[in-house]
């Protein structure tokens, strides 16, 4: 259950994989993101509501070849420039995109975790996303006959998030912003979760979400990892790095140097988590 | 062009923000996007409307922040809401359940018709300018009771038709809300660093009903890419008080933002 995250990432994502980190700019696995990176997949579907930062640099290393998503911006500060130049200049790969809405997104997760083929949501209607996404339709209300929008099951190869801590046995214990988490790991084939500590027991608190451990594949035990988002309770969101980011991301240069010196470095602190 | 006669000790920023922050009725539940929206209804918060019920779309519920959120998910909102509930829930049981009262949005460009593009700029196939998409606008602005939108006013961004349309406002014209099945009333107000613009009950188009002060009729006309119709008699914003620059400016000022 728990290994090294260069080994969960390896064992659990592989080329052509449709994958999924989530976080609500909170808990953001940002240190599995740059595994992905270092270990070099090609391919990958990427798909997250909102994209920031980390799949910025995913797109510029050119993992991806299609990103499913509802927001891309890197958050209070502007634009991701890796898309932006992937989608309109197909730099380093081209890169295709199904857009939707948050709410479609949002369900989409939510059906594929509940096992249905598809989901019903009052939605972009008059909306330009129809024309341009195939999998937005128009489903009829068979008891009022409303129209309303369906749009298909998301259903992830592997879902990648962090949390704040597991126990032994592999159960993973989230809080604060809670987002759409649970959906998407419960929507996967395959689940890793990256966690700031292990712990003997964990202790509730209020407003936690708790994944058992029978629907989680692996833990692996990043301090920091969701850093430059934060951590409810452990660390707080990193709004310089965030802005920083903007000039690295804007030049392909500078994008690549800072690639260069990720790809050159060891993995980040990655701990067995078990007790010697 | 300004024909200013005497210099005001705001900018106009600030006046649109704090015109917005009006917009908003105390006790209302307030759907707020980030950046000017977010400005706007914590300044109506601590001014005005004392009881407003923001809500961000990480899920946070009746939030009260210390300080503005850079991102929409900052931890400062969870420590303050009243209730934080999962993404899912916030848009299907709080937004398309109809529990929201006011939108509150920006906007990349905007129509004669208040419709919004947050997508692209140019073709979608091929665009000039990709911009971050949809988030939650398009829900917000189906779902919300009314929307207000908030926006620096450019023939740029005021264009007859958008490139784009991710938000409906108000469609072609009359009637096609109703058509599409939009539960909320759509955009009522448009507020921008000029002044304000509000759909014709009859057309729905956006017509100019307010200046702010300072700002004339054919500097606004100048900064819309349409042919903008303007009220008999346009009202004149009324100035920022000393209490809410003070406020805003403690918001927005350089020791805000942690």
């Amino acid at each position: 259950m728990i290994a090294p995250l260069d080994e969960a990432i390896a064992e659990l994502v592989h080329d052509g994989d449709t994958v999924a980190l989530e976080g609500f700019t909170h808990l953001i696995p940002v240190e599995a993101g740059h595994e992905i990176i270092r270990q070099g997949l090609r391919h990958l579907t990427l798909v997250r509501m909102t994209p920031d930062i980390v799949y910025d640099r995913m797109i510029g290393a050119g993992c991806a070849r299609k990103l499913v998503f509802s927001w891309g911006g890197n958050p209070g500060v502007g634009s991701l420039h890796r898309f932006r130049d992937a989608v309109t200049t197909g730099w380093p790969v081209p890169l295709e995109v199904e857009e939707h809405s948050h709410a479609g997104m949002a369900n989409r997760y939510l059906a594929g975790a509940s096992g249905l083929p598809f989901a019903v949501l009052r939605g972009y209607s008059g909306t330009d996303l129809v024309g341009h996404n195939p999998h937005i339709k128009t489903i009829t209300c068979p008891f009022t006959g409303q129209e309303l929008a369906a749009v298909p099951a998301l259903n992830p190869d592997v879902t990648v998030i962090h949390a704040q801590r597991a126990d032994r046995a592999g159960n993973v214990q989230l809080w604060g912003i809670i987002g759409i988490q649970k959906e998407a790991a419960l929507a996967a084939d395959r689940v890793l979760v990256t966690v700031e500590e292990v712990v003997d027991t964990l202790e509730p608190v209020p407003g936690q979400v708790v994944l058992p451990a029978r629907v989680v594949d692996r833990v692996s035990v990043v301090p920091g990892g969701a850093a430059p988002s934060y951590a409810h309770g452990y660390y707080e969101r990193d709004n310089e790095a965030y802005k920083s980011w903007d000039a690295v991301g804007r030049d392909r240069e500078a994008f690549t140097r800072w690639l260069a010196d990720l790809t050159a470095a060891a993995p980040a602190a990655t701990l067995e988590g078990t007790a010697p | 062009m300004t024909t200013a006669t005497r210099t005001f000790d705001w900018t106009s920023d600030e006046i649109m923000t704090v015109a917005a922050a009006r917009a908003l009725g105390d006790g209302m539940s307030c759907f707020v996007g980030i950046g000017l929206p977010s400005t706007a209804a914590n300044l109506a918060r601590r001014t005005h409307a004392p009881d407003l019920w923001m809500i961000y779309e990480s899920g946070t519920l009746g939030t009260v922040p210390a300080h503005l959120p850079l991102s929409i998910g900052d931890g400062v909102l969870a420590e303050s809401a009243d209730a934080v509930v999962s993404v899912p829930e916030v848009f299907n049981l709080w937004l398309q359940a109809g529990r929201i009262d006011v939108g509150f949005l920006g906007a990349a460009q905007l129509d004669r018709y208040a419709n919004i593009n947050t997508t692209v700029i140019g073709d979608y196939a091929d665009p000039e300018v990709r911009l971050p998409g949809a988030g939650g606008a398009p829900e917000i602005a189906a779902s919300c009771g009314e929307v207000v939108i908030i926006v620096r006013h450019s023939a740029r961004a005021f264009v007859d038709r958008v490139d784009f349309v991710t938000s409906v406002g108000h469609g072609r014209g009359p009637g096609d809300r109703e058509r599409l099945g939009l539960r909320g009333r759509g955009p009522t107000r448009v507020i921008t660093d000029l002044g304000v613009l509000e759909p014709d009950p009859d057309t729905r188009e956006l017509v100019l009903t307010g200046v702010h002060p300072g700002v004339t009729v054919d500097e606004v006309r100048a900064a819309t890419g349409w042919d903008l119709k303007v009220v008999e008699t346009p009202a004149v914003t009324p100035e920022p008080t000393a209490a809410e620059l003070s406020v805003l400016r403690s918001l927005t000022g350089p020791e805000a933002r942690r």
